[in-house]
């Protein structure tokens, strides 16, 4: 560690070309504004989500909706929390009062910490690399670039199961029990399947980095979408949905059977608390998806056209992109709730290990081959040809596998 | 800023570490032990291995440690324990012995080493470089120990499938039951 002071301690925040150089005010300041700019934009974001899913499924539901506070309704989401705050907080007799304590804080902050390093804008047009310059600095239109990128909002998503986990085994009651038993093995198994689609993007990328991962897709046939072929974002889209708990995959939380799921036991500011946080999960994993497969907040460039905001300076261009992208995906998950029916347990189950792992896992191994026939110049019809009859056996074995196992639990005669 | 980094994240591993020896309930004493991968983790961090550190959390913190929650939860032995009750008479003699001998050897380990240590080649702190370099050793240098880890632990998971099944050997009239 002979490093200079101050750059090893830093260095998981700081790739940004903003840092480089010794500790100067103007940087300091920048950072600081980026911070208030997400926390704000966070917040009231998530207000807006809030407001904008009760909206849609109402009017996929033919009713009116929140339509009282203030134009359209909007404010009732502020309404509703100024509400909650002044909601006694209780707590159960049977709890473990620092854990009952400790939960909500553990499933919030993971999710506002995902925001830092999502690409929120930038000047990308005329293939620039998205930086932009602030009071004479160069700098991203992101909080942090850190060298690990993608694996961060892994690393977080994992201390976000700590809340609901602790959450239901701290309220101790039988319901907020059942509903984090049930969340944590949903957010478990579907992780596989999150992970495996999201290394078929590294592959293509080639860098962990989120700013490099949108750097790479320039154009449409970039986008990792198109460079990926499809499979990994229908995966990742699936498992997404599955990570936040939202239907059709809310088991966790199913009304009918558990009452509230793992929030039951909570009140006032710790509730609004885990209310806030799934909210704004969903927006930060569409943020998410927007980066990893639609170029984030990169213009639609197709050959050689882009289809450019002309009026625009390059730099909020980019922010106007990605959010125009982030809003497809916010409404794809309240169709999504308004549209489906929930899934069974075990039919959950089997779709996340005998459908998607699989099939990500494949997929996988079929863009490494033709990566590796691609260096090594072989045909590329018989690299795809070979993995495919490869991977075909695979899958002969792995469904023979089931239906013996299947025969077997039949015979015992098992419930499932 | 390295000393002060250093402390921090040494607190949280020993407070964490003495954590899961002193919490009488087993959910808080998991907890001290993710406490205690925190720490680990910031230490890799202040030694440039960004990439150590994203996956001992998701590795360990996520996996792991959820697991042995998932299993307190389920078995519910999430309630303090009578320790006055010895199962294994001679374990607490015996584990005093061994932690004494662990922080001997650690610490004369430590002592006779701590000028002879030789310092690895400074490693570049931005991009993927670090990344790379730990792949090009895993798949090249390493790779057989890589296999073979991946062969024992599927030998492991294969091992704990057959043994937690229970092999129902009934009269082939005999079909009900659960």
């Amino acid at each position: 560690m002979t490093v200079a002071p101050g750059s090893s301690a830093l260095s998981l925040v700081a790739v940004d070309p903003l840092l480089d150089g010794g500790l100067r005010w103007t940087p300091l300041l920048i950072v600081g504004l980026k911070v208030l700019v997400i926390f704000v934009l966070g917040l009231v974001g998530t207000m807006f989500m809030v407001w904008f899913e009760r909206k849609v499924v109402a009017g996929m539901q033919n009713r009116v909706g929140p339509n009282k506070a203030g134009p359209f309704g909007i404010l009732q989401t502020l309404a509703d929390g100024t509400k909650l705050f002044f909601k006694e907080i209780l707590s159960p007799a049977k709890s473990d009062p620092w854990i009952f304590r400790l939960a909500p804080f553990l499933a919030f902050v993971p999710a506002f910490l995902v925001w830092s390093v999502i690409p929120l804008g930038g000047d990308f047009t005329e293939g620039r690399d998205g930086t932009v310059t602030w009071f004479g600095e160069v700098t991203r239109v992101q909080l942090a670039d850190p060298p690990i990128g993608i694996l961060l909002v892994l690393a977080l998503s994992s201390v976000a199961v700590y809340g609901v986990m602790l959450a239901g085994w701290s309220s101790g009651s039988k319901y907020p029990l059942l509903g984090s038993v049930r969340a944590t093995a949903q957010m478990i198994s579907y992780e596989a399947a999150l992970g495996l689609s999201l290394a078929a993007v590294l592959l293509t990328a080639g860098t962990l980095s989120t700013s490099g991962i949108v750097a790479g897709q320039a154009s449409l046939s970039n986008w990792n979408i198109v460079a990926t072929g499809f499979v990994p974002f229908a995966v990742f889209l699936v498992a997404v949905t599955a990570e936040l708990n939202r239907p059709p995959f809310d088991l966790v939380e199913a009304e009918q059977e558990l009452v509230g799921g793992f929030h039951t036991e909570y009140s006032g500011i710790p509730f609004a608390l885990f209310y806030l946080a799934e909210f704004m999960n969903t927006i930060t994993m569409s943020a998410i998806v927007v980066t990893l497969f639609l170029g984030g907040p990169q213009p639609i460039t197709i050959g050689e056209t882009t289809l450019s905001i002309g009026f625009l300076p390059g730099a909020l261009e980019g922010t106007v992109w990605f959010v125009l992208k982030l809003l497809i995906f916010l409404y794809v998950f309240v169709w999504l709730r308004a549209t489906l029916p929930r899934l069974r347990y075990d039919q959950l189950m089997d779709l996340g290990w005998k459908v998607m792992i699989p099939i990500s896992l494949g997929w996988f191994l079929l863009l490494a081959a033709i990566r590796v026939g691609d260096a090594n110049d072989w045909n590329p019809v018989a690299v795809v040809v070979i993995s495919l009859v490869g991977l075909g056996l695979g899958y002969l074995m792995f469904s023979a596998a089931l239906r013996v196992s299947a025969r077997n639990r039949e015979r015992e005669g098992a419930m499932f | 800023m390295d000393l002060v980094v250093f402390v921090l994240a040494s607190a949280m591993v020993i407070a964490g570490a003495l954590g899961v020896v002193v919490f009488r309930n087993p959910v808080h004493a998991a907890l001290g032990l993710v406490l205690t991968l925190f720490g680990v983790a910031v230490h890799f961090v202040a030694m440039e291995a960004h990439f150590l550190a994203a996956v001992q959390v998701i590795v360990y913190a996520g996996a792991i440690v959820v697991l042995f929650l998932f299993v307190i939860m389920l078995l519910g032995v999430d309630r303090a324990e009578d320790l006055s009750i010895e199962p294994i008479p001679i374990q607490r003699p015996l584990a005093a012995v061994v932690g004494a001998g662990t922080v001997v050897l650690v610490g004369t380990a430590v002592v006779r080493t701590r000028d002879t240590i030789a310092r690895g080649p400074e490693l570049e702190a931005s991009g993927d470089s670090n990344i790379r370099l730990l792949a090009r050793n895993l798949f090249s240098d390493q790779v057989l120990a890589f296999e073979l880890t991946s062969v024992l632990l599927i030998v492991a998971v294969a091992g704990t499938v057959l043994l937690t099944r229970k092999q129902k050997r009934r009269p082939e009239h005999d079909g009900g039951g659960s």
